[in-house]
Formats: structure tokens, sequence, C-alpha cells
């Protein structure tokens, strides 16, 4: 059982990629795009998920898949043009198919709702295209319908080949030497027919009278003709192993059967004769048994059909392994931790007083630069395309819009942009729900857009790019933009702010990532799900980025995420406070001031506030605060950094000294210990310490807490730039 | 709590013993992954007196718990000439500021006596037992119980 499951992970694994290329090709079609070859790809990706699907007899999926795969052919085949009418259609269909593959993997079988009348649709598609009275599809998908993956493995040889599959012709003829190296042609030829339905004929012309046979010379040859959907590779995998003992040819024939089927009858008869004109014992090879033999030998080959599920994975296995993520994570781990010595060793040999031109000095400079390289390497085997979430998207946008009864079209761009596996995975969600909103809050629905003199169909951008060290994510719709008055309206009825708040437009735009804030009057079935853009600031904040909005009335929206590009290093800013040396993540700083006394102001019992031009800010003694010393720092000794928290509000950060900016490598606290509150992890330094890094929100939400308890947070968020 | 530090009663086992002041102790040596030299910790915000910060070993954050303290025989004052134990609890790693590695001993779990009633909860928790051995009298240290967070999460 257990290698069976395991041959059923690799088949779901391959199933999303051929679901990812069924509707990347298929949505190139209905851009206009696509030509024969997406056609292609298109039918091979439904065809290898029905014939996967069929080794493991997922009944549901293999019956849609085949309803699906019909008309695919017959667009390939050229009776149905790949409109964009049909192709819509097929879009569905392929929403419907990763259904199946997903209830299949989660083991539920039951057939989906929308199968059923997708399946008419695509019915429909066959009779409005010409093809249904022929003949030749019908008997080719009967052979189908008969398990698709074993085609090879029916006891009748198949007439007709499947057109999926190549139909190869293979002579091969072994040399002396495959025998002396206790070689057996039967073997091979087994070998074959494992790949596909193999038609085999014995070339004896070589082999001469019995008195001349020389018993340890190769006289025969043979014809093979191969119908399988492996390709030419797999085929000469077979003969590896006797590579240079033999001559192989392998050409890829498409042909007629009327080609073959003469010569291996030829073939059938000339060993039969050869066999009455042999004597038995002198026959170099056993060659009549392998037809005998290859029949039982079916029935093991059936039970175990698993590597042709595998075998869609085979071509590209050159291009890429499936590494196991944990290793991949240690060799991480492990180069973390020869960077940090390299710093070690390098900030020792500094204190040595060796000149900067000594060898030693020169070496370490050089390893420096290879830890570098090693690090940014090791970083980019973590690095993925967003494409993975981005292709998830399109499918999003059609039913919601569906639901909606709105038309929206999605752009998508910077697919190709990468980032950490772990950012892309918990990018989902976000990205997900900000797309739901643009279309149910964003766009208008087509009357009104009419009326504004826009096009009817919406359109949705997500984009995708690199600035300057960090990930930028953009979705952006060309919608009415946000409706300010209405979502003051609703901060204050839900007592978010008060009346008489006077917000600038860029606080009331902001106002939407309050929780508790649902712009839905009613809870509808796309947006409303309990959660709104705080969920989304806060999932993205736990990932070190920052979102921002902007919104233009008639012109639409554009939600604007900055991401980090990894969550194993980190850039911060290094600080002392009390001896003691800190982290402050670099993406929470705005800027860094000395503090002139005349800009502190006390206010209350104990609070500091800060002047920062003309707003006021409190002020924070990280010393203080983190219970590092018990006076405070007088202002004026310590710098102060402007920081920003997740809520938007700032705070400025007092610390003894600033000690330049450098990557860290995020070590966890939890590992050995347990959070700690203010301190989001840790790291070490050039000097081999351990130094913490600042929970920014945490510092400052500790301060708040205990010095300014009656403030509620809207005043700090319109505080906010 | 694993089996490795429960084997069966009359199994043979070693312990690794050390001295804080004038009183000796002792962990299982099993539990026991490295013993390195005190080095200058990074003490941790808000956590009990007895933390005396973490430390880098080979890379992971390791947290430094002074025995002395928390068994209530005051601070330790770290110099060179302190040890640090590096223990595994479950799965996490720890290091038992002591004052120096004394030997190791093999004794039987019978030898283990029940910790006599001192009044005193810290004790009562900390010392799993006492074993009484050339007439020295040392405490085994119930490790689980050295981390503020795993009493909880070892029961």
């Amino acid at each position: 059982m257990d290698p069976l499951e395991a041959i059923k992970v690799t088949f779901f694994q391959e199933c999303e990629e051929l679901l990812a290329d069924l509707e990347a090709g298929l949505l190139a079609l209905e851009e206009g795009t696509g030509d024969a070859e997406t056609i292609n790809a298109v039918f091979r990706a439904v065809h290898s998920v029905k014939g996967g699907a069929g080794a493991f007899a997922l009944d549901a999926l293999v019956r849609f898949a085949h309803v699906f795969e019909t008309v695919l052919d017959d667009m390939r085949s050229g009776r149905l043009a790949p409109d964009p009418e049909p192709v819509k259609v097929m879009l569905r269909a392929a929403d419907v198919l990763a259904d199946l593959v997903a209830a299949a993997k989660a083991g539920n079988e039951d057939e989906d709702v929308r199968a059923p009348a997708l399946v008419k649709e695509l019915e429909a598609l066959r009779l409005g295209g010409e093809a249904e009275p022929e003949a030749a599809p019908e008997e080719e998908i009967e052979g189908l319908d008969f398990t698709p993956v074993a085609i090879d493995f029916a006891p009748a040889p198949p007439l007709e080949p499947e057109p999926a599959e190549g139909r190869f012709r293979i002579v091969f003829r072994p040399l002396r030497g495959l025998y002396a190296k206790a070689n057996d042609p039967l073997l091979l030829l087994r070998e074959l027919e494992r790949l596909g339905a193999c038609e085999i004929a014995c070339d004896e012309a070589a082999l001469p009278a019995l008195e001349a046979l020389d018993a340890e010379e190769s006289y025969l040859g043979w014809t093979v003709l191969l119908s399988t959907e492996q390709d030419e590779a797999a085929i000469r995998e077979v003969f590896e192993f006797v590579d240079g003992d033999c001559e192989l040819s392998i050409v890829r024939e498409d042909a007629e059967p009327q080609e073959t089927s003469p010569e291996p009858e030829a073939g059938g008869v000339d060993i039969e004769s050869l066999l009455r004109s042999m004597t038995a014992e002198a026959a170099p090879e056993v060659v009549p048994e392998i037809r005998p033999e290859a029949q039982p030998e079916r029935a093991p080959a059936a039970a175990a059909p698993a590597p042709k599920a595998a075998a869609p994975a085979a071509p590209t296995a050159q291009a890429t392994i499936r590494v196991d993520l944990d290793r991949v994570d240690r060799l991480i781990d492990l180069v973390g931790e020869l960077v940090i010595n390299q710093g070690m060793l390098a900030q020792q040999v500094a204190e040595s007083g060796l000149a900067r031109s000594s060898t030693i000095s020169v070496g370490l400079d050089e390893l420096e630069q290879l830890t570098r390289e090693i690090q940014d390497s090791v970083m980019a085997i973590r690095a993925q395309p967003v494409k993975s979430v981005f292709q998830r998207m399109p499918r999003l946008v059609r039913e919601v819009a569906a639901l909606t009864g709105k038309q929206a079209r999605l752009v998508t761009e910077g697919e190709a942009t990468e980032v950490d596996k772990t950012v892309i995975e918990r990018l989902t969600d976000p990205i997900t729900h900000m797309i739901r909103n643009a279309i149910d809050h964003g766009l208008e629905s087509p009357e009104k857009r009419a009326a504004a003199g826009k096009s009817p169909e919406g359109m949705v951008r997500l984009s995708a790019q690199h600035r300057s060290g960090r990930i930028v994510i953009e979705v952006s719709d060309d919608g009415g933009g946000i409706n300010r008055e209405r979502v003051k309206q609703i901060a204050v009825d839900k007592a978010l702010i008060p009346a008489d708040a006077v917000l600038s437009d860029e606080e009331v735009d902001n106002l939407i990532f309050l929780p508790g804030f649902s712009t839905a009057s009613t809870v509808s079935d796309v947006s409303g799900r309990g959660v709104g853009m705080d969920v989304v600031k806060r999932s993205i904040q736990a990932l070190g980025g920052r979102i921002s909005i902007a919104s233009q009335p008639g012109r639409g929206s554009t939600f604007t995420l900055s991401l980090p590009l990894t969550l194993a290093v980190l850039d911060g800013m290094v600080v002392s406070s009390s001896d003691q040396t800190l982290v402050a993540p670099l993406t929470a700083i705005i800027e860094t001031l000395k503090p002139r006394p005349q800009e502190v102001r006390r206010l209350g019992p104990n609070g500091l506030v800060l002047a920062v031009r003309d707003a006021y800010v409190p002020l924070i003694d990280i010393g203080l605060t983190l219970g590092w010393r018990s006076t405070p720092l007088d202002p004026g000794d310590g710098v102060a950094l402007l920081v920003e928290t997740e809520l938007g509000g700032r705070a400025a950060l007092l610390v003894d000294g600033i000690h330049g900016q450098r990557q860290v490598v995020i070590k966890s606290l939890e590992a050995n210990y347990q959070r700690v509150d203010g301190i989001a992890a840790a790291t070490i330094l050039g000097d081999g310490r351990v130094a913490l890094i600042l929970d920014i929100d945490a510092v400052v939400a500790a301060r708040l807490r205990a010095s300014l308890p009656s403030e509620p947070p809207i005043h700090q968020l319109a505080k906010a730039s | 709590m694993s089996d490795m530090s429960n084997p069966g009663l009359g199994e043979r086992r070693e312990l690794i013993s050390f001295r804080i002041g004038a009183q000796e102790f002792c962990v299982d040596v099993m539990s026991v992954r490295e013993i390195r030299g005190w080095t200058a910790a990074t003490p941790l915000p808000k956590s009990p007196a007895y933390i005396r910060g973490v430390i880098n070993l080979r890379g992971a954050v390791l947290p430094i718990v002074d025995l002395s303290g928390l068994l209530g025989l005051g601070q330790t004052e770290p110099s060179p000439r302190h040890v640090i134990i590096v223990a595994r609890i479950g799965m996490r790693m720890v290091g038992l500021l002591v004052d120096a590695v004394s030997d190791i001993l093999t004794v039987t779990d019978d030898l283990v006596q029940a910790t006599p009633d001192v009044g005193c909860e810290t004790v009562k928790t900390a010392v799993k037992g006492i074993l009484a051995i050339d007439g020295r009298m040392i405490s085994l240290i119930e490790l689980e119980s050295v981390l503020p967070e795993l009493e909880a999460e070892a029961a």
C-alpha cells in the first residue's frame, strides 16, 4: 500500500502542475495567443490527468476528464475552432477538473455538482462542431474508456493506437559483447513492452547454416514497433545498460497501422520457420519465447501501473529535482552559521592588528565574498516565482465576477518575480482576499460602468516586481474608488472614530484596515467571510511587509504590498541601549534623528513626547521599557528612531547610539526558550554574541499601555502620514 | 520525561555531578550534550532573574539558567572559571550555569532516595531525589523544572 500511496502523492503533485499548464494554455487560447502546440499541450495535460486518475481508479475524475479530453481532441484535430466561447466553457471545465482532483486528493470521490452541467456544455460544443458522427475518434475513445492507462496491457493488442501516443520503430541488433556481458535481449524487449504496446519482429537474415554457427556470435536482430506515451529518452533508458554493445536506432513514426502489420506477421512466420529449421540447443537466443512469455508478464505489470502515472514527469527530470524542504532549510541554517562564523573570524583578525594588506586579511575578504555568494545562491533555492499564486487568480476572478454579476478581466504582470517559498505560501490568502474585494467592492456593475463612460468589463490588475530588495505586489482595479463618505459613516456607526473626527482622504482610506470594519452592508458570499482588510494587513505585517492604499474617486483603487524577499534574513539597524546591542527591523524605521532638548516635551506624569516637525509622537526609552535600566536616559544623550507601527501609528524609540545597518540572520528564541515580550527574535552578530531583534510593535504597545492608556488606537492612525 | 532518563529500577545509570557553592547536584549524563566554559550571555528582558540570558551555541540561541539562582542559593557572579552544562530537555537545549563539574557517578535507581521535605517549594520541584555516595549528599536535578514554561509542557 505504501509505495502506491507514495506514487499517488506524486500523481497529485503532477496534477497541480498539469492543471496549471492547462489553465495557462486555455488562457493563451482565450487571448488568441495560442497556437496548435498550445492546444496540444492543453490536450496532453487533460490526458495525463485522466491517465493517472485511471490508474488509481478515480472514476469521477476519469469520466469528466474523458469528456473534456474528447472536446479538446476535436479542437486539436481542427473540428472545433479555438474561439473564445468554447474556450470559456473549457476554462470552467478546467476549474471543475481542478476541484475533482482536489476532491480525489482529499479522498472524496463524490461527483462534483457542477460536473454534470459542464459535461453537457462540453458535449454541446462537440455537437456544435461537426464531430459527432465520425467513427474513428469514437473507437479510440472506447479504447480509452477501457482502463486508459493500461491500454498496452489489454489482452488483445490495441488496433488503434491512441493519438497522444508516439509510435517508434526501434531496430535493435545486439553485438557479440552484449551476450558476453550476460545481457539478455528478451529482458530488454520485455522492458519495452512495459512502455507500451509492442509489435516485435525478429530479423534472422544474418543467421548462418547450423554447421557454420558460432555459439557465441550474435546473429539476430529485432525490429520493434512500439506505441507509447513515453518519449524517446524513456526508450533509450531501456537500452542504457547495453549501450555500445548493440546497434540501436529509434525512429519516431506516427505511422498508419497497415505499414506495421505485415512486418510482425512476417516476423512471426519467420520465427516459426526458423524454429523448424533449427535445433533447439544451437539457437543462441530463445527468441520464440518472447511472445508466449510476454503474456503472463502482463498480469503483474497491469497490477502495478504506477510507473505510468509517474511517467509524465520524466522528461522534465533533467532540468529540475524535487528536494525535501527540510534539507534546503538545513542548508540555509548552515550557511547562516557560516556567515556568522566568517564575521567573527573577520572581526578577530581585525582586532589582532594585522595589516589590511596581509595575506590573511586578503584571504578573509575573498572568503567573505564567497560566503555571500553561497548565501545568495542558497536563498535562491527557496525562491520561487509568484506565478504559483498568480495562476490561481484567474479562476477566482471568473467565479467572483459570476457571483456578483460583474464583468471582470484579470491582467497579471511580473509572474516570474521570485520570492521566498514561505512568503509565497502566506501571500495566497491576502491576495485572494484583495482580489475578491477589488471585484466585489471596487468594480461597479456593468450598467454603472457604462453610465460612467467606461467599458462594461472592469479590469483588475495584479502585478509583482522587485524594488530595492523587496517584492512589491500591487492589486488595482479601475472601479469607482473608495467611497470615502460611506467609509467614514461606517466607521462612525461602528464607533471606530468619533462622529466629529476630521480626517484627510488618506486617513479615511486607511480606515478600512481597522479591525471590525467591513463596508458590505450584508455579509455577501464573496467578500464577507468574517475577515476584513485588517486581517490582510496583519498577515502582511506578520511577513514583515507593509500595505498601503491609493484611491481616486471614479478611477479605482490600488493596494500596494511591500514584502521582504525572505524570512530568513532581515535588514536591521544595529543600535545599543544600556550596554546591550539590539537590532531594529529597518522596515519599521522611517528616520533617525537626534532629539534636541526643546523638542522633547513632558506629557502626563512620566510620559515624554518628541516633536517631529509638527507632529508629537510618544518618545519611548528602550532601555527602560525592556527593564535594562531604571533611570531614564536623557533624550539629549541618545538617538531617536522614528518608527511606524502596525496600526500606522508613530513613535520615537530612544536608544544610546546607532552602529550601522546590517543584514542579520534571524534565529528563533522559541526554539530553545520561549517568546519574550518586546523581542521578535534573536540574531548573532559579528562578535559571536547573541543580539535581540526588537519587536517594535510590542515595545510601542507595551509603552503605550503603560503611559497613555486612554488613547484609542484611531488617534494614532489619524496621526499617520 | 523521556524513557532514557527513567530506566527500570535497579538499572545502572550514569550521572554527572557538579557543584554549586558547597552543595552537590547531578543530572543524567544521557541528557548532557556538552560542557563549556562561561561566555557572556545576552540578557533577556522581562525574564526571571535566574535566566541569565542567551548565548550563541554554534548558531543556535541557547538560554542559560543560573541553577544557583533557581534553587534559591543566590545569584551567581559568573567568571571564566564557571561552567555551562548544555543539556537537552525534550526538544529544547538549555545551558545550566554551575560552579564546577565534579565527576561521573554510576548508580542504580534504587540508590535514589526521596527528597526530604525541607519546606521549600523550589527544592521540591527542582530536586527529583537524593543520592548518598561516600558520605556525599548529591541532589538529582529534575531537568524539566528548570525552564519556566516547560513544567506544563512536560506533564
